[in-house]
């Protein structure tokens, strides 16, 4: 069947039509004193990793300014990409569900920054998540489908060096700044925010265009690899995690377990993308920080999937299906569920 | 005409802990604070419909399970989006080691 990922197009209506959008998600059972100790907030583990992140930008831009021009600088300016590029899309996602942090302004301190080096409007993206969540992987729903079928291989590619993201988080920013918001945009984002999200984008391009100016006053190229390059260069950690999160599996099901993945990492992997590989569970479960992620992986096991054990198990299991997925959009893996586990939900229950 | 409802005794909700309370066709939360306030508003959050009952309290609010939005237990504001509007409080007393509520 002919897929149309458009907000506004017919798949949004044919979703809603089909029942698809509901609250009536499966939920694996878990007790309540159990959960509650679960989504227990702390501020320790997130400062700790928040100080080793801007403390390893600080040192990895340092090293790599003292170094110019000579070669001996790109692995250092490589390294700061990947921070700048992949591991503030996480902090982006961990902060944007309020999660990260117990103490509330320290969650949107770092979403403001993150959001800024993702180049993603922290109002808009908010909502957007939020909808992802609701409808994940509901088309004509969810705004935040990564791969779309049929599979087109280059324009997934292309997302390894962020041009495609980069395009539109530089258009969006450019139609806010000029007082707009896309329609794709103002179906889930509420009035009350407009004038926010344009306020932030006119700061924002005050921002760029003085980067801009100092790399060319200076002659340097150090402004634009401090402040936007890196949102190119450094997104491939992002995207080789990001791929994995639903690539190849079930749309239009209301259940996690059909559409979603988990897969275990390397700890620098984990660092950088915040324990987002249990993915799974992060969606059944959004209230759950990522340091006890890991936790409730255990406590969930009899109910899920055997997770990827590790990365090239994931594209082991997922490229497949992707190419497969070039011709044949409605295929999609199915894995096994152990024997313990309740049945798949395919459709709403009620 | 409002009255005031039998909800639940004390001890069936936890230290910063929430339980649903369904009366009539209608239903709500029964929050208990960390200093042993009660507190009633609706069930389902102003964003999507989505039941507070799993949701978390922390001191005197509660946070949506869904997309986290947070609400003040004691007048219902929203204080973190998605969600735009306020909760419906209703006004609670213990006595006899019983919770009621007035709906
Ligand atoms: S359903 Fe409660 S915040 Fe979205």
């Amino acid at each position: 069947m002919p897929r149309d990922y458009s907000l506004i197009g017919p798949d949004a209506q044919r979703a809603v039509d089909a029942g698809l959008v509901t609250e009536d998600w499966y939920r694996t059972p878990i007790d309540r004193k159990q959960m509650k100790a679960l989504m227990r907030r702390a501020d320790q583990p997130a400062i700790r990793d928040t100080s080793i992140l801007f403390g390893l930008m600080a040192v990895f831009a340092g090293v790599g300014i003292a170094l110019m021009p000579s070669w001996w600088s790109l692995p250092f300016w490589l390294a700061y990409g990947v921070l700048y590029g992949s591991a503030m899309d996480s902090r982006w996602h961990e902060c944007g569900h309020g999660t990260a942090f117990k103490t509330r302004w320290m969650n949107q301190a770092v979403y403001q920054v993150a959001s800024f080096c993702m180049i993603r409007d922290p109002y808009c993206w908010k909502f957007s998540h939020a909808r992802h969540h609701s409808d994940t992987i509901i088309v004509g729903r969810d705004p935040e489908v990564a791969i779309m079928r049929p599979v087109v291989a280059l324009k997934v590619a292309a997302n390894l060096i962020g041009v495609p993201d980069m395009i539109s988080g530089f258009r969006l920013m450019l139609l806010h700044a000029a007082g707009r918001i896309d329609p794709e945009e103002a179906e889930y984002l509420p009035p009350m925010f407009h004038a926010k999200t344009i306020r932030t984008a006119r700061i924002w391009v005050a921002i760029y265009a003085l980067t801009l100016g100092a790399a060319m006053w200076f002659q340097s190229w150090v402004p634009v690899l401090l402040i936007g390059l890196p949102r190119l260069f450094g997104c491939w950690h992002m995207v080789i995690c990001g791929w994995l999160q639903h690539g190849g599996l079930a749309d239009n099901v209301t259940d996690h377990r059909l559409n979603c993945r988990t897969v275990y990492m390397n700890p620098v992997s984990r660092f950088i993308y915040w324990n987002m590989n249990y993915h799974v569970e992060h969606h059944m479960f959004p209230l759950v920080p990522f340091y006890r992620l890991p936790e409730l992986h255990r406590v969930c096991a009899w109910d899920f999937p055997e997770p990827c054990h590790s990365f090239a198990e994931g594209y082991a299991e997922m490229l497949p299906a992707l190419w497969r997925q070039r011709k044949d959009p409605d295929f999609h893996l199915r894995r096994p569920l152990p024997a313990t586990a309740n049945p798949y939900q395919d459709t709403p229950a009620a | 005409m409002a009255e005031w409802v039998n909800a639940c005794a004390i001890n069936d909700v936890d230290e910063e802990d929430v339980i649903r309370f369904d009366h009539g066709d209608r239903t709500f939360v029964i929050i208990r604070d960390h200093e042993d306030n009660y507190y009633c508003t609706d069930g389902m959050c102003t964003h999507e419909d989505v039941h507070l009952e799993d949701g978390l309290v922390v001191e005197a609010t509660i946070e949506c399970p869904k997309h986290s939005s947070i609400f003040d237990c004691t007048t219902g504001e929203v204080e973190t989006p998605p969600a735009c509007e306020n909760l419906c409080t209703y006004p609670t007393k213990v006595e006899d080691g019983r919770v009621y509520v007035e709906i």
